[in-house]
């Protein structure tokens, strides 16, 4: 059909570019340096779930107060996954159209939230982890990760303190507040060993600077958190045999529900905008 | 139970402004006030300091003895300059 | 509205004996001359009445509007959207918040006030009382709803009350962005695939008419008005907000492609504005009544919330008499 005019190779290059990544495709070919990629996906996504997490709280906290600090931290942490997968590539289909094995969080920050207690705990764990990781990608050789992470890092220190000072009150406050902040710490402890994990792909980013080694922040990430659950009296509980498996997209059944959820427009309408 | 106290927040909106009153926030103390009084008074960036003082701390003037505190004041024109009548040949005064 | 005198009785009992007319007087001509009236101020009981009741209603309106829109904060369709929905309704739970304490500057404790909602005793805006069922109701809630309130909160930044005027000027700050996001994820809709458009259109002709309820009863109906109007905590008639209201939304639901959902609706050049149908007054006061189609579900979330967090706020109450004992010690 000579009519037709050709398809020029910049049209191929834009239609490439918008392909649509279904749940069941292949996943996304990776760009150039996978694990740049690999990793930047671990940070947004850790930020992205704790951050929709926090979000179901929204209207329904113990005080108004709180409703106003908990979205704080909710959007603070979407923030952050924005820009983290946005350097990954497509944000938005990124968060949008993976589906569980190709979602890289760990397996604290898809817990679901449980009580009052339960959140602020996992949210102490995890955001003291986060600073002092921030803190230390601030120095990445890769300029982007470390602007964003010199940005979070002041975000994520006022939710290091906020947490610590709610985990205080509650383990320290009444019979069933400490009884339900032991029952948090119980449910979120069998997470820690996950976060200082270093797998092959996490190994390689650390070797060329672009990571920040998980390990070397856990002695500080122990001392601080004993700081905290002393002044709350409560014992820092045993370690347990690592539950491991989310940096590979082996997660627990709740993500899957949690994306459910928080895909469903984008999947029912593959061809919107919003 | 009741609910938690009431505090009052002032906001420094930048250096060298003094702080004012925004409004109030319910805390169970100072430190939670400190952080309610923030994630409530400052995600506009309104300002760079925050101060938080239980509103029951606060000791205020009785409206009823708003004549005899600030009206004694309303006559006394001599404390301000334009009272004061200068030849507009004499400068800087 | 928001502030909407819900009630169809003259609610403010005639001024009592006790009161001093000489005080009196002196307080009508303040108002009168647009002073504000502060905290300590001696003021008519009627007036602190009155205020409770609509400063209070407003707060529980703010704080129960939060649950139509968060019920799609988890599901909003990117990330844009969710922060600015996310944000959007905790501006809601800072007003809910800032009128609380306007209204606690009465005497009365905000504990008071959220009991008094639980119990049914104490209303809300009707408008909330309906289920938000596709993404649209979320852009037709901003752009309606926000605009509709929005209407009614600017002119009582000026109201007569000090505390409730200064919650104003900080709302009404906070509520410029509502009105828009909603019309711009209303317009995504409008010209995105045939679902979409369909969902906009569906989600108007659900919101079209709960709104323009939103201003209260029409002016015959409504009969404490003119006593507000006086006192500036009112500052115009629900009829003339209404039209307005519809006077402004028409061409911007025009210019979407959206049809208002009125075969009465006609412009009318000789008073410069539509013509519409008549609100059906029977459901509202049914929903006042709190037959609204989600109420119970509403009141229901509202009293978990707060039966639930009494345990969080009874453990920092205690760690705080744990702390000053020991300090004391
Ligand atoms: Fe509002
Ligand atoms: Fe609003």
């Amino acid at each position: 059909m000579p009519s037709l005019p050709p398809i020029r190779p910049e049209d191929e290059a834009v239609a490439e570019k918008v392909r649509l990544h279904g749940a069941f495709d292949a996943p996304a070919e990776l760009p150039h340096d996978p694990a740049r990629t690999e990793y930047l996906l671990r940070l947004g996504d850790d930020a992205l779930i704790l951050g929709q997490r926090l979000s179901e709280w929204c209207g329904h906290a113990p005080s108004v107060e709180v409703d106003l600090s908990l979205a704080n931290l909710s959007l603070d942490l979407i923030g952050q996954a924005t820009l983290f997968l946005g350097e990954a590539g497509d944000a938005d289909q990124l968060a949008f159209k993976r589906d569980v094995l190709d979602f890289r969080n760990c397996w604290l920050v898809e817990q679901p939230n449980g009580d009052f207690a339960r959140t602020m705990v996992r949210h102490l764990l995890f955001s003291t982890w986060q600073h002092l990781l921030y803190q230390r990608l601030s120095a990445s050789t890769d300029p982007a990760i470390a602007g964003i992470a010199a940005k979070g890092a002041k975000e994520i220190a006022y939710h290091r303190e906020l947490a610590a000072e709610w985990v205080v009150r509650l383990g320290d406050g009444t019979e069933e507040s400490r009884a339900r902040t032991l029952d948090g710490l119980g449910w979120c402890w069998r997470f820690v060993p996950e976060l200082f994990e270093v797998d092959e792909q996490l190994a390689d980013a650390i070797a060329r600077g672009i990571a920040a080694d998980p390990r070397e922040i856990e002695p500080e990430w122990r001392s601080s958190i004993g700081a905290v659950l002393g002044e709350a009296t409560l014992e820092v509980p045993a370690d347990t045999r690592p539950i491991l498996g989310g940096r590979r997209g082996h997660h627990s059944e709740h993500l899957g529900h949690l994306l459910a959820i928080m895909q469903y427009l984008p999947r029912t309408y593959p061809d919107a905008n919003w | 139970m009741s609910d938690w106290p009431l505090w009052e927040v002032f906001v420094r909106a930048k250096g060298g402004l003094a702080h004012r009153h925004v409004g109030s926030v319910h805390a169970p103390d100072a430190e939670l006030a400190l952080r309610h009084a923030r994630d409530t008074y400052t995600r506009r960036q309104e300002g760079v300091s925050l101060w938080v003082v239980a509103s029951a701390a606060i000791i205020a003037s009785d409206p009823d003895q708003s004549g005899e505190l600030f009206e004694p004041a309303a006559d006394k024109v001599y404390r301000h300059p334009t009272f004061y009548d200068i030849p507009d040949v004499v400068k800087h005064i | 509205m928001y502030t909407t005198e819900l009630g169809k009785q003259p609610n403010v009992k005639p001024i009592g004996p006790a009161e001093d007319p000489a005080l009196l007087e002196a307080f009508e001509a303040r108002v009168a001359a647009d002073e504000f009236i502060e905290p300590k101020d001696w003021m008519p009981e009627a007036y602190r009445r009155t205020l409770v009741r609509q400063i209070s209603q407003h707060a529980h309106s703010e704080i129960v509007g939060m649950l139509p829109e968060g019920n799609w904060i988890t599901r909003a369709p990117s990330l844009r959207r969710k922060q600015i929905l996310l944000a959007k309704v905790q501006d809601e739970a800072g007003h809910g918040l800032y009128l609380y304490c306007a209204a606690e500057t009465l005497g009365t404790s905000r504990e008071e006030m959220i009991e008094a909602l639980h119990s049914g005793k104490a209303k809300y805006s009707t408008i909330f009382n309906y289920p938000t069922l596709t993404w649209a109701d979320i852009a037709a809630i901003g752009w309606l709803v926000d605009g509709a309130a929005i209407m009614n909160q600017v002119p009582l930044q000026r109201t007569s009350y000090g505390p409730y005027a200064r919650a104003m000027v900080r709302v009404c700050k906070e509520e410029s962005f509502h009105q828009r996001q909603g019309y711009e994820a209303m317009t995504e809709l409008a010209n995105g695939t045939a679902a979409q458009k369909r969902m906009a259109q569906d989600a108007f002709n659900r919101w079209w008419w709960p709104s323009l309820m939103m201003f209260g009863p029409p002016d015959e109906n409504s009969p404490n008005t003119a006593q507000s109007m006086r006192w500036r905590i009112k500052r115009d008639t629900n009829d003339e907000l209404r039209q307005k209201f519809v006077d402004i939304t028409v061409p911007q639901a025009e210019y979407l492609g959206l049809t208002v959902p009125d075969s009465a609706l006609k412009w009318n050049d000789d008073k410069g504005g539509y013509d519409f149908g008549e609100v059906d007054w029977d459901e509202f006061y049914a929903v006042v009544r709190g037959e609204g189609p989600v109420a119970r579900e509403r009141m229901t979330a509202r009293r978990e919330a707060w039966e639930q967090g009494a345990w969080v706020r009874e453990a920092a109450a205690a760690h705080e008499a744990k702390r000053r004992k020991r300090a004391a010690a």
